[in-house]
């Protein structure tokens, strides 16, 4: 679609072209100024990073630039969750106007927090986001994606608001209204995530409405894993540009990374969020190009800084301005992880979550088995459990009983339906002592 | 009266009844009685076998999760009044079926039942002059 030499920085809009397209040297002394201020922040202001700093032997003194953050300490998930939930705030509780949450894998969910400034951060960022996408004050946005504690609705609401469009807080689900509104208000651009995008393409398709009928042109499609086979057959089935678009509620929520019109890897808005790419086994720092482990350190934040946060996502950075005319280091899409976690539905989900329900019930083996599957584009959980051969009932009714308080809890525990099957004792497979605890049929 | 009736969980997946019976096969235990009962995803096989112990143990030793649960049974005319009549009988007492099941030689039906309170059951039908049987009736059938 696009010539790869052709230039479009005259023709595409740039929401902060300051810093945007800042060069490069005056970006990094940008960083370097906004890191020295973060440090002494978090070192003052949470007992948590002065003594992981005391411990490297480092000092707020110790940090001039940005060339001096590889030798900070790592901060991990474990870290958030050792200090539930907010021992890792920089600010009085005061200062907090708002709270987000998601799933945790203990029951216990990583909280963060976030000052006006940062909500104000936050809609800068998402701003920047949809005008990547090409919004503007005169579309229609339709957000699709959950609103509550998950960062994704409020984050595009925020963003949406800023730029002047007419949001439309619709929120995730109820697929019929999803397109009746669509076609009744018009809306021009669709945010949620990309399996429900595709989900949405085929309802569309069965709903009679014709695709002229509707004005949709663009989507902001993210908070889960997806390829460029996916792109195209969004952009294919539902008329549209189809744009990535990356965040994690631990360094802001959406608004992290996105895609320009150019479609060739992810801006990262590194004048809040520097990141960095390492070795996830020596912890080494790669160069630009590299594969490894993404890692953030948020540079503006006040409500929850993070140094040097272990995303888990792997990706890579290339540093050569776009042909958008921006300047901000891009990643690729993340098409792995250092770790077990899935992403079912735009919802993180760790074996060790569901683990922890099932050792509660009695009834019940710890002997598990994880299917995720795509079905008509969306993602399916079902979890096959073993029954306890004591507990065996011969009664029906128990049985069911059982199942449906196994799917009752893990659901409520974990924020993703599933299908709960019984199986028979010792028929999930035992691999040198240990169970395959997951099989992934999605294909990314 | 109570008699011993083995109940198996069952995935529903192809060949998993063969197993069961292949493995009782082979140590030529005889079946009186068999009945599935199954959801979408499972199912619970029950069935009156000659020697319920040793069958119980066999079953166990092939990985099968089994337990032995108690039932009672009733020998009446096959018409669907008599039928009716036992369970009113229990009904009238408050004495809940789980489940029932029931087979048909010559002109008698063979009812199979679990209940609530299976000793309260059998009083009852006994006071109602309903004809029992043991596990050795069943095997003389």
């Amino acid at each position: 679609m696009f010539n790869r030499t052709e230039d479009f920085s005259s023709t595409m809009e740039i929401w902060n072209r300051h810093f945007e397209c800042m060069d490069r040297d005056g970006l990094k002394k940008v960083q370097s100024e906004r890191l020295r201020e973060s440090i002494e922040r978090v070192y003052f202001n949470v007992p948590y990073y002065r003594n992981k700093m005391q411990e490297a032997g480092l000092g707020p003194e110790s940090i001039n630039s940005i060339d001096d953050l590889h030798k900070l300490p790592f901060t991990t998930k474990q870290d958030l969750r050792d200090n539930y939930p907010f021992g890792l705030f920089a600010v009085p509780m005061s200062e907090i106007v708002r709270i987000h949450a998601s799933s945790g894998t203990t029951g216990k969910p990583t909280v963060v927090g976030y000052t006006r400034n940062d909500i104000a951060t936050w809609s800068e960022v998402m701003a920047r986001t949809l005008t990547c996408a090409s919004a503007n004050r005169n579309d229609f946005i339709q957000i699709a994606y959950g609103y509550g504690l998950f960062t994704g609705g409020l984050g595009l609401h925020y963003g949406g608001e800023k730029i002047g469009a007419s949001v439309i807080p619709i929120s995730g689900g109820n697929t019929t209204r999803q397109i009746q509104l669509m076609h009744d208000f018009g809306s021009t651009v669709l945010a949620c995530t990309p399996s429900y995008a595709l989900f949405l393409a085929e309802a569309i398709s069965e709903s009679g409405i014709k695709r002229e009928d509707l004005k949709l042109r663009v989507g902001v499609f993210g908070a889960e894993p997806w390829t460029e086979n996916m792109r195209r057959e969004i952009e294919e089935k539902l008329e549209i540009k189809a744009i990535d678009i990356y965040g994690l509620s631990e360094v802001i929520g959406p608004g992290v990374a996105s895609e320009c019109l150019v479609q060739e890897g992810l801006h990262v808005n590194e004048d809040h969020f520097y990141p960095e790419i390492i070795d996830p086994k020596t912890l080494e720092v790669l160069p630009g190009g590299c594969t490894g482990e993404l890692v953030f350190t948020t540079i503006t934040k006040q409500g929850l800084p993070l140094i040097r946060y272990r995303t888990r996502d792997l990706t890579k950075l290339h540093y050569e301005k776009c042909r958008c005319g921006r300047t901000l280091v891009r990643m690729e899409k993340c098409l792995g992880r250092s770790d077990d976690m899935l992403i079912i539905r735009g919802v993180n989900l760790f074996p060790s979550q569901v683990e922890s329900v099932l050792l509660e019930m009695s009834e019940i083996k710890p002997h598990y088995l994880l299917i995720v599957d795509r079905q008509n584009n969306l993602d399916s959980l079902e979890l096959k459990v073993e029954v306890e051969e004591e507990f065996f009932q011969d009664k029906i009714s128990e049985l069911e009983s059982l199942r449906q308080r196994i799917q009752h809890s893990l659901e409520s525990s974990i924020g993703i339906g599933l299908k709960v099957t019984l199986v028979e004792p010792k028929t999930i497979e035992r691999s040198e002592g240990k169970s395959k605890r997951v099989i992934d049929n999605r294909k990314f | 009266m109570i008699i011993q009736q083995l109940s198996i969980f069952l995935e529903n997946k192809s060949g998993r009844l063969t197993d069961v019976l292949e493995v009782l096969g082979s140590e030529n235990i005889r079946i009186t009685a068999l009945t599935v009962a199954d959801t979408a995803e499972f199912g619970i096989l029950r069935i009156i076998v000659s020697e319920p112990e040793k069958a119980r143990d066999l079953l166990k030793r092939n990985a099968f999760t089994v337990n032995i649960t108690e039932v009672i049974s009733v020998s009446a005319p096959n018409e669907a009044k008599h039928y009716a009549k036992v369970l009113k009988i229990l009904s009238d007492l408050n004495i809940s079926v789980e489940y029932t099941y029931a087979f048909s030689v010559e002109e008698r039906s063979i009812i199979i039942l679990r209940c609530s309170n299976n000793h309260e059951a059998i009083n009852a039908l006994k006071k109602h002059e309903m004809e029992l049987l043991t596990s050795s009736d069943l095997f003389r059938i």
